[in-house]
């Protein structure tokens, strides 16, 4: 960029020049210039390419940086990469604006005063981790190392983990668990033993009926999901779409199905009903594969079209003319498993019926339904054995939630509040903004309250990072090393991310901080590696692999191996019956439906709207708002508002309105979208607005935050997610 | 010769406006303009609505308003494709362009020319896709020659029905939408 | 109506188009003002013939190129390339408004010259030696009768290609259906005769030069009072179209074309029939500006007032107000 203004400002002055003397600069106006100089383009001299992983959001697509003139100029996709095949999504494309954006942290800070208010003192990086040290070590003195939490969301956490691990805490969560999949993940484990996994491994490409509840691919912009999504659209795929917002998936589609909200397991019964009742499910397949069909059939029998309409509000002749589409279809009928899945506290019993119709039409390991992925051969580095933590995770007492695999945030954030079953007194938090993420962010503060510590490692001075006692500036992925990615894919491949460019302040990257942090709290042995390019070429020379070939291609792919049932690959059903579980045997030990039964989520009080929120394609949860090119896409969120109903409250699109919830609390100022694209009983936004960090200049109190009136949550007893789609809000005019 | 254009399939545009940031990105677009641009457009009503997702630019159009218009012949028809550009050298800002352009895909760029979509004419020369067709992640963007019976875009709107923007307007667009 | 929503947010054009603010308007007022004193002092350079001294208002050409000058700067101010602007003189581009304008400048400035060397001031608070010689240049030129005529045809030719041109500017720009009319440069080129009569009317009073006044009286409405009977007489029978009348005539003309036009054009008549510019149309333009100084000087011709400037400097405003509702205006109209 510099190199072309100061080329054109050369220009006009000699252009100047010339006019002054009267010489009118005939050569100049002939047109000399090629048409890519005279548009301004800089020439390309100075260019080089750099490969590396994307982390804008989780997918971790490969991405080539290139450098003009020793600044990031663009990013673009990876044509190695099976994940973004070359093309890279918005937000990867953006990643530049990550890198410039004004608003992100520089420098090492400790709390100057009040927690919250955010005044700070700069401090160096030496204090900031010496800090942090001595209040970890006196927690461990005085709590035990279990006191110590640490929430870590992404790739680049692996470090921190590795330190806390060795610190001698178990209690390491991601709201990716119990905010997120965790109940599409528990509902197909209980139903097959395995979780359709990230990247899920949805065949949506070779689909021939692809079936949304509640998914909303092409705002949620997960990579491979959307391309695959293009292209089975492209090919003519019969696309079913149950949603109460005609999302842009259900605009793709050849039926919109607007269920009332929270009704969607009435309509996979109702669906399953049609699909057993007249025999169009995979016989073969449920018999060879299936455990409990009988039991399981008998349950649902009654759900008919018909008693799914009361629930619903879709015509019977709807329910049965997408359920004989779909068995006309299977196997390549894909019943997708969602993701962000924590709707109305019963989830994974939804997301159970999800895997139960799947396992009907016998997708699962089949061609067009959930393909068997496969993973490099990728050996651990040999660090020495953890010390073994003297009490259980602190999330789940008496595994109140019997199927949670892994670390519930809230559950942490709940022992922090009541001390039970023991107290937490330190939280670590990386890259996740869980003033954002969890919900009920009074409950947030609470704990927060209680902690002898808070310390924030990110990239921009999140919510969370206003909370902090010492806040950790790290550098975004552009500029670091992270840890290998041996994705689970549709072919085997390992990612490198490399530093593509330096860092514009005193940001570390996440290894160098976890392994100071170590240091300082007597944990060297921990870290035997002098710098991560040791580490990731142990690692890389123990599998075989090599690196200088993986700095230089990004990717490293292995061999293609079967991924269909059909062309030989193994599936295998860690249930304990071994088998399908149409009716488990796990639930009714512990007291839950065996087969998945419809409870309607609680009604809306009279007058008010339920709160939906999603994503935009352009942003990544409340991470990406103040990125200044993403921001330039999508400055803010609106709420959607039914068009009659914004015409019955006299509002029309663009009104800013405030949403009061029905525990009284009060939205920032939001647009409303009056729009034919929603039911209306209920309203929209995009999540990851209205934020209030005054440290994120460009984005504060743009639009408004779901999560601020996210103040219900309906936990899923099963396995402890938090439902959040029973709010419900009136509008106010502002 | 030949004539250039865009042809962008709506069935498959998600609206994520990968198209406009990689075309920042790439041009060096000033913060807070865009040379591209995502538009939803939504017809009927609930439960039965329709829509529309558009990517669009500067429409390289046949007869160009802005090209007629300009005083010093920094808005012009590149030789090769009908590709309508400007001149930054020549130009001198007083935005007749801007003006005389229905779908107002023009504006003043901070260093003081007229800016728009150049499809992206320097990656072209190269052999290279203009940089929104090659980021779409949906591959819902062709870009070709028209007057090439065999070109991608030639068969596309042969085979598929489709529109262009402001057809009245008698600039003769070339981008034009699948439907 | 369909729901629409755009990402696009460019500084200038979003939400409503804003490239032009008051420096074209004020380009365009004083373009049409000194397209109306070249036409007026042409015309009386022609007729006077070799009685040049009777030409009424002498210094109106030497006005002319002051006030172009400052039209033309504010046009410059509006350039967003400024130091480029020297590339207008390079090529002549055919099908732009622009490109013909600037070379009409270019032209214009010669002819003005041209009649204000005919009419030196008599004298001068300095540049004694400069006015001496620019005497013994019009003494040339009035031993030249040729010559005079030339200038006067040329003024004359200059001032109509001038105010045509400030209408055509906008009027050629198909993307906005408010301007896009012909008409407008008939419109521009009225409303040009008559501000110029307005302020030659107006100096005169100021400088009470009798001669003046009644040129400008006459020019202003065809109309009025003043001088001897005779001649004011005279001047009523030949400005029986007073130039405000045929601009109020204009504008009906073309808001009947707007509204018989396309839905476009109808929905861009609507700015000013009910819209954001009604106001500033009905009331600046066509009451302040036209009809409130017709009725004026209706009501000073036939002694029921007495005489004031009043009528020529709402004019004069109303001209501008034109220029300014129109340029807003016409931004604000669109195709999509």
């Amino acid at each position: 960029m510099s190199q072309a203004v100061s080329r054109r400002q050369f220009i006009k002055i000699s252009a100047s020049l010339l006019a002054a003397a009267g010489l009118g600069g005939s050569f100049l106006a002939s047109g000399a210039l090629g048409a890519a100089e005279a548009q301004g383009v800089p020439p390309a001299g100075g260019l080089r390419t750099i490969p590396t992983f994307c982390d804008m959001c989780f997918w971790k697509c490969g991405a080539i940086a290139s450098i003009r003139d020793g600044k990031l100029w663009k990013l673009e996709g990876n044509p190695l990469d099976p994940l973004c095949r070359g093309r890279l999504c918005p937000r990867g494309t953006g990643g530049v604006g990550a890198h410039i954006d004004p608003d992100r942290l520089v420098k090492p800070l400790l709390r100057a005063k009040v927690r919250g208010e955010e005044q700070w003192n700069v401090v160096s990086w030496d204090d900031a981790l010496g800090y942090t040290a001595e209040k970890m070590q006196a927690i461990k003195a005085k709590y035990g190392p279990e006191a110590m939490a640490l929430f870590a969301h992404g790739i680049g956490g692996t470090f921190l983990k590795h330190t806390i691990k060795a610190y001698g805490s178990p209690n390491i969560a991601a709201p990716s668990f119990a905010q997120c999949r965790g109940p599409r993940d528990v509902g197909f484990r209980l139903t097959f033993g395995d979780d359709p996994g990230s990247p899920e491994r949805t065949d949506i490409a070779n689909a021939r009926c692809l079936v949304l509840i509640g998914s909303h691919l092409g705002e949620n912009m997960h990579n491979s999901q959307v391309q695959e999504f293009a292209e089975a659209v492209a090919k003519g795929c019969t696309v079913i779409c149950a949603d109460p917002r005609f999302s842009t998936a259900a605009s793709k589609a050849q039926w919109w199905l607007p269920v009332k909200p929270g009704s969607d397991t009435a309509l996979l019964l109702a669906w399953m009903q049609v699909l057993v009742s007249e025999k169009l499910y995979d016989v073969e397949y449920v018999t060879k594969y299936g455990y409990g069909f009988e039991q399981f059939a008998a349950s649902i029998a009654t759900c008919t079209p018909e008693w799914a309409f009361v629930e619903t509000g879709i015509q019977p002749d709807v329910i049965r003319a997408t359920a004989r589409a779909m068995g006309q279809n299977r196997p390549a009928t894909l019943v997708h498993p969602g993701r962000h899945t924590n709707w109305y506290g019963n989830d994974t019993q939804r997301s159970r019926a999800i895997a139960l119709i799947n396992a009907l039409l016998g997708s699962w390991g089949r061609k067009g339904g959930f393909y068997v992925p496969a993973m490099m051969d990728l050996p651990p580095y040999p660090y020495p054995a953890y010390p073994k933590p003297a009490r259980p995770k602190v999330d789940n007492p008496g595994k109140k939630y019997p199927f949670a695999h892994e670390v519930i945030t809230t559950g942490i954030r709940e022992a922090t509040i009541t001390g039970n079953p023991y107290p937490v007194k330190g939280w670590m938090v990386y890259a996740t903004n869980l003033m954002h993420a969890l919900p009920n962010q009074d409950e947030t503060i609470k704990a927060i309250q209680n902690l002898d510590l808070l310390a924030v490692c990110d990239v921009i001075p999140s919510e969370t990072a206003g909370w902090a006692d010492v806040v950790l500036p790290e550098c975004t992925y552009l500029e670091r090393y992270d840890d290998l990615n041996p994705e689970l894919f549709r072919e085997p491949f390992i990612g490198l991310r490399q530093p593509v460019v330096a860092a514009p302040g005193e940001q570390k990257p996440n290894w160098w901080i976890a392994r100071e942090l170590a240091g300082k709290l007597g944990l060297s042995s921990y870290f035997p590696w002098q710098d991560i390019e040791e580490y990731l070429g142990a690692r890389l020379a123990k599998g075989g692999y090599d690196f200088a070939q993986l700095k230089r291609d990004g990717i490293i792919r292995g061999a293609k191996q079967p991924i269909y049932m059909e062309d030989g690959a193994a599936v295998d059903f860690a249930t304990p019956s071994g088998k399908i579980e149409f009716w488990s045997q796990q639930l009714a030990d512990h007291g839950f439906d065996p087969v998945p039964k419809h409870v309607p989520p609680p009604p809306n009080p009279p007058g008010s709207y339920r709160v939906l929120y999603g994503r935009a394609p352009m942003h990544s949860f409340s991470r990406t708002q103040t990125n200044p090119l993403l921001h330039d896409l999508m400055a803010e969120n609106a709420v959607w508002l039914n068009a009659i109903e914004a015409k019955r409250l006299g509002l029309k699109s663009g009104d800013r309105v405030r949403l009061r919830n029905q525990d009284g609390v009060i939205s920032d100022p939001i647009a409303v979208k009056a729009t034919e694209r929603i039911r209306p009983d209920c309203v929209y936004m995009v999540h990851g607005f209205g934020h209030t960090a005054k440290g994120l200049k460009r984005a504060y109190r743009k639009g408004a935050s779901d999560s601020r009136l996210q103040t219900r949550y309906d936990t899923d007893p099963l396995m402890g997610g938090t439902g959040l789609n029973n709010n419900f809000v009136t509008l106010e005019a502002v | 010769m030949a004539r250039l254009a865009m042809v962008i399939d709506t069935k498959l545009c998600v609206g994520c406006a990968d198209c406009v940031v990689a075309c920042t990105t790439e041009n060096d677009v000033p913060l807070g303009f865009c040379r591209d641009w995502i538009v939803e457009q939504v017809g009927g009503a609930y439960p039965t609505p329709l829509l529309e997702i558009r990517s669009e630019r500067c429409n390289h159009c046949d007869s160009p308003p802005c090209v007629g218009c300009c005083p010093t012949g920094a808005s012009h028809m590149h030789s090769y494709g009908g590709v309508v550009l400007v001149d930054h050298n020549k130009c001198i800002g007083c935005k007749a362009c801007i003006a005389a352009c229905p779908y107002d895909a023009r504006y003043t760029h901070p260093d003081g020319h007229v800016d728009k979509c150049t499809f992206c004419i320097h990656r072209v020369e190269k052999g290279q896709l203009p940089a929104c067709v090659s980021v779409c992640p949906t591959h819902c963007m062709h870009f070709g020659d028209l007057d090439d019976p065999e070109s991608d875009v030639s068969k596309l709107l042969r085979s598929r029905p489709h529109h262009a923007l402001l057809p009245a307007a008698g600039t003769g667009p070339q981008v034009h939408y699948l439907t | 109506m369909d729901e629409f929503t755009t990402t696009r947010h460019n500084p200038g054009i979003d939400p409503h188009m804003h490239i032009w603010g008051w420096e074209i308007p004020v380009y365009l007022f004083l373009g049409g003002l000194v397209a109306g004193l070249m036409i007026l002092a042409g015309y009386h350079i022609l007729k006077a013939r070799d009685r040049q001294e009777r030409v009424s208002y002498p210094y109106a050409p030497m006005l002319g190129v002051i006030l172009l000058s400052l039209g033309m700067n504010a046009l410059f101010l509006d350039l967003a390339n400024k130091l480029h602007v020297w590339r207008l003189y390079l090529t002549f581009e055919i099908t732009s408004p622009m490109s013909w304008g600037s070379w009409i400048l270019l032209l214009v400035y010669p002819a003005l010259l041209a009649a204000a060397v005919l009419h030196p001031p008599e004298r001068v608070p300095f540049g004694q030696g400069l006015l001496n010689m620019v005497r013994r240049w019009s003494a040339w030129m009035h031993a030249r009768p040729r010559l005079i005529q030339a200038v006067g045809l040329a003024n004359l030719a200059g001032g109509i290609a001038l105010g045509i041109y400030t209408g055509i500017l906008l009027g050629a720009f198909g993307a906005r259906p408010l301007w896009n009319s012909a008409i407008l440069g008939p419109l521009f080129l009225f409303s040009g005769l008559s501000t110029a009569a307005a302020l030659m009317h107006l100096l005169a009073v100021v400088t009470r030069s009798g001669s003046g006044l009644a040129f400008a009286d006459v020019a202003l409405a065809g109309v009025f009072r003043l001088m001897d009977p005779d001649h004011c007489k005279h001047i009523m029978v030949r400005a029986d179209a007073s130039f405000l009348t045929i601009e109020l005539a204009i504008l009906g003309l073309w808001l009947i074309g707007l509204l018989t036009g396309t839905g476009v054009q109808q929905e861009a008549a609507g700015l000013l029939l009910g819209g954001p510019y009604t106001a500033g149309f009905w009331g600046g333009v066509i009451l302040a500006g036209v009809g409130l100084p017709l009725v004026l000087q209706y009501l000073e011709l036939s002694g029921r007032i007495r005489h004031t400037v009043i009528p020529a400097i709402l004019v004069l405003i109303g001209g501008f107000v034109l220029r300014l509702v129109l340029v807003s205006a016409g931004q604000a109209s669109h195709w999509s």
